[in-house]
């Protein structure tokens, strides 16, 4: 089985204004729904407690949340994870709280609606913590991208380092932006995931950029745009083919991988999807419309006369 | 013809042999077990063995096999749910007498456990337990040491009766004297004293004190260490196998507490900070009298009694907490007890004590120190939330002369128990403030690992037949690259004990996916070259070598991002880095070389190939 019988020869660069465009409507959506809507930030971030607790027989889950309310707490979320005889809920920190025994008071709460309510998970993450793993996890973003910036820029090129940082900061944008759109739950793991995402969608621009280099050195009569349109095409089958074997193991992973890991196997399904676009389509067209030449991807003349001039 | 180096199937051969056997222990699974260990900390012999063996037979709980392991009694049995009543069934019967932890033990064969190979370790999303974090109050660690500066210069000056206001104020120490002429005497004598401070002298008659940053630093430093040791020790005291105690950050420490399920006790266990002081009884004195004028004699020292009622004590402590080298909860004359064992000086003090003092009563104070929750009121000497609270548990007449062992009553028998574990495990340095608990069922770690693992299967299974459907033969030969990359990743991960999180499974499931991505940009590259007309032999080799840039360029910036993440991550997201990193070594080992090895095998010594099943 082959995608192509032969190598493609598709447009790509010379319809680049058209992936500019999706580009710019994706991003600019996301910015608009991360705006309006925002994350539904998890209690990594915001700090606050959940408590999953399983009952033998399905219960109500007015009944639980009345139960928890009636224990002190405000506003709390009741919901089922799974089945219906699985709830939890999660309540937000209060200024100040002793974090000690809220989880404590919950499933004490909780077994009044059925004394079969069995503990099955606690999470309780002081506000303290919160505002640092978020500012931990943007150092890790800024931190792998002046990495990505100095190895591309070393092996390949500047304008090519600055092509697949763009590139790669582009798949986060709308990975949040759905999250934002479908309030699904944004936590330490999903963030793990649109870290992931970058690094796969680095692996897929640097595979399309090593292609472009070999293919400077072949056609030497080419134009730029010529060269890298013919090494997106000779690339494409790989680039596919990778996706889609990623796609079928993120997806089952979201399929049957439990509650815990939805948001995100879902994440890296969403990045897989944008990563290969923008790896292929945005990394190389913003290469070429920084006028990348053969030249730039040429080893340096050595010029001896300059340094005879020195006296 | 091309030479194929045969040192490279050597190499492959002695890896995935190797790589096999580090695995091999990760398929047997785990029992569901309980580790006993004696309240008392003794030994758990046959006898107990039999004794705990007779109590689950009387309640038809059957136990698949019992061993004793390092003075504990290891419990295995079939279902989760066995043990669970197991474990109720010996705390309602012996909970006196033991304590039950859940554990899980492997059932690792023994001939590969007397290699030293050991399955991965399961993190606590996957196994069960509690997870705490805390953070440690550098600040107050640091003030304290001030306060002990003050203290110092303020009774020097005293003794040298240079009158002065001594004040401490946002970490500087300021002296304002008298008689401003003393100035720089009075520096070189703090100078003189201590000469790690920093002073300074301002305005006429200011002296300034401050610590150093270095100071500082070891102040903070020398306290967070303290107060690991002691949760390490108060960790090992809660009978749990396999704890974790780390510190993360810069003033943060984690617990790991494997099968816990109880995070009460653990709560009140690791944060307390009970301590014990003996003091004379002021009996020239009346309490009630001076409770009521609030005039308490020099000298003394008015407490509370645990029964009621006030009582003066002498100011002068004869011994601390900090002096007492062994606790252990006992009963005197059927009363909860704690008995005690005091250091050298300790010991001395009390003898001399006991000598000058035979018939008046000495006092045991009983000393917590807590954080206040908003609204909560304190019943001792409060300092911002700190709340220091002291009760005089116990006032005897001294009896006889003694030194140092005697034992102490006027506890509950849970607190003796628990008085005695605090004072073994020693006293934290500075308080803990808990910000982070996490409770995971064991219901939900068997959950998570089954769903973890099915994913696994299935996802790799639908890649297996892709990549079968796609490249034929060849496509085969991947499967077989990539089943050996799970396998040396799980063996590489065994070989490094890093814990297995749920997240670290989901980096595996990506990194198979990923992993794909090397052979298809090799195979891609195969297909090339014939289309060009090239010969098999020639294809193979041109595949392998001009796909290799690629390859190698893809990973390493991937390998960069995987450890920026494993640098700043912290639970969750370390978790994934550990498995995308290796993984990513992994990968590029069994597809660069692995699957050259397996394609030259089969089709590379055929001297006149016409196709290849690409």
């Amino acid at each position: 089985m082959e995608f192509f019988r032969k190598t493609p020869n598709i447009g790509f660069m010379q319809n680049r204004v058209w992936c500019y465009g999706i580009s710019a409507v994706l991003i600019l959506g996301s910015i608009v729904l991360l705006a309006l809507r925002g994350l539904n930030l998890g209690i990594d971030f915001t700090g606050g407690v959940i408590v999953e607790v399983g009952y033998t027989n399905s219960v109500d889950l007015d009944r639980a949340r009345d139960a928890t309310e009636a224990a002190g707490f405000r506003d709390p979320v009741v919901q089922t994870v799974g089945s219906s005889r699985e709830i939890m809920v999660k309540v937000l920190p209060k200024e100040g709280e002793d974090i000690n025994h809220v989880a404590e008071r919950i499933v004490a709460a909780l077994k009044t609606v059925d004394a079969s309510a069995q503990l099955r998970r606690t999470d309780v993450v002081g506000s303290q913590v919160g505002g640092e793993l978020a500012e931990k996890g943007g150092l890790a973003l800024l931190f792998s991208m002046i990495g990505i910036l100095i190895y591309v820029g070393i092996r390949f090129e500047k304008k090519m380092a600055t092509g697949t940082v763009l590139a790669a900061l582009h798949d986060p944008f709308v990975i949040l932006g759905f999250f934002a759109l479908t309030q699904m739950t944004f936590d330490l793991s999903v963030l793990a995931a649109v870290l992931a995402v970058m690094g796969y969608s680095i692996n897929d621009t640097v595979v399309v950029f090593d292609r472009v280099r070999e293919v400077f050195q072949k056609m030497r009569k080419a134009s730029p745009l010529e060269v890298v349109n013919a090494a997106v095409n000779q690339t494409l089958s790989r680039t596919l083919m990778t996706s889609f074997s990623t796609l079928f193991v993120v997806t089952s992973l979201y399929i049957v991988g439990g509650e815990s890991l939805k948001g995100f196997s879902m994440a890296i399904i969403i990045g897989v999807v944008v990563g290969t676009f923008s790896s292929i389509f945005i990394a190389a067209a913003l290469a070429l419309d920084m006028k990348l030449k053969a030249t730039d991807l040429m080893p340096p003349q050595k010029d001896t006369s300059e340094l005879d001039a020195i006296p | 013809m091309y030479q194929f180096p045969t040192w490279r199937y050597w190499l492959v051969a002695i890896v995935m042999i190797a790589g096999i056997l580090l695995a091999l222990p990760n398929i047997f699974g785990d029992d569901p077990a309980l580790q006993l260990a004696r309240e008392d900390r003794a030994a758990i012999d046959a006898s107990g063995e039999q004794k705990v063996r007779s109590i689950l037979d009387a309640k038809q709980v059957p136990i698949a096999a019992s061993h004793i392991l390092e003075d504990r009694l290891v419990l295995r049995f079939a279902t989760v749910d066995e043990q669970l009543k197991a474990r109720d069934v010996i705390t309602d019967a012996a909970g006196e007498e033991f304590q039950v932890a859940l554990t899980n033990e492997p059932r690792t064969p023994s001939w590969l456990r007397w290699m030293g190979l050991k399955p991965m370790s399961l993190g606590l999303d996957l196994r069960g337990g509690i997870h705490f974090m805390y953070e440690v109050d550098v600040k107050g660690a640091v003030g304290q040491a001030l306060e002990r500066i003050e203290r110092d210069i303020r009774t020097q000056l005293r003794d040298q009766r240079i009158a002065s206001n001594v004040a401490a104020r946002d970490g500087t120490i300021r002296v304002t004297l008298v008689d401003a002429q003393k100035q720089s005497e009075v520096a070189s004598l703090i100078r003189t004293s201590d000469p790690n401070l920093t002073v300074t002298t301002e305005g006429s008659a200011d002296v300034i004190v401050a610590m150093t940053p270095d100071q500082i630093r070891q102040r903070q430093s020398f306290a967070i260490q303290q107060n690991i040791t002691t949760l390490r020790n108060r960790v090992n005291e809660l009978g749990v196998s396999e704890p974790i105690v780390t510190q993360q950050g810069i003033d943060r420490i984690v617990v790991q507490l494997p099968g816990l399920q109880d995070p009460n006790q653990a709560i009140r266990i690791l944060g307390a900070t009970a301590t014990l002081e003996f003091r004379m009884v002021d009996e020239a004195n009346d309490p009630y009298a001076a409770e009521q004028s609030k005039r308490v004699p020099i000298g003394s020292k008015l407490y509370q009694r645990r029964e009621g009622g006030p009582i003066l004590l002498k100011r002068d402590i004869i011994v601390s907490g900090d002096q007492l080298t062994d606790a252990t909860s006992a009963f005197a004359e059927g009363l909860p007890a704690v008995s005690v064992r005091l250091d050298d000086r300790g010991g001395k003090e009390m003898l001399k004590t006991t000598q000058a003092h035979l018939g008046q009563r000495m006092a045991v104070v009983y000393i917590e120190k807590k954080r206040l929750a908003p609204g909560e009121t304190c019943k001792g000497v409060r300092s911002g939330d700190q709340c220091t609270e002291e009760e005089v548990i116990n006032a005897a007449t001294i009896q006889g002369v003694f030194s140092s062992n005697f034992q102490i009553t006027g506890l509950q028998h849970q607190e003796a128990q628990e008085l005695a574990l605090l004072l073994r495990s020693g006293s934290l340095a500075t308080a803990n403030y808990l910000v982070e608990q996490r409770v995971i069922g064991p219901s939900m770690g068997q959950d998570n690992i089954q769903s973890g693992l099915r994913a696994m299967m299935i996802g790799m299974a639908l890649t297996f037949v892709f990549l079968i459907l796609y490249y034929r033969a060849f496509g085969a030969i991947a499967c077989v690259v990539l089943a050996a990359n799970v396998i040396l990743l799980v063996a590489v991960m065994s070989l490094l004990q890093a814990s297995l999180s749920l997240p670290g499974i989901a980096g595996i499931v990506l990194t198979v996916g990923m992993a794909a991505d090397a052979n298809v940009l090799i195979y891609e590259r195969v297909r090339e070259e014939l289309r060009l007309g090239n010969t098999p032999q020639a294809s193979i080799n041109a595949g392998f070598d001009k796909a290799f840039s690629a390859i190698a360029d893809s990973n390493i910036t991937t390998l960069i991002v995987g450890i920026v993440l494993f640098a700043f991550g912290t639970g969750p997201i370390k978790g994934f880095a550990v498995t995308l990193v290796i993984g990513i070594a992994t990968s590029l080992f069994t597809a660069v070389v692995g699957s050259r090895v397996l394609i030259q095998l089969i089709w590379g010594r055929q001297r006149k190939l016409a196709a290849l099943p690409v």
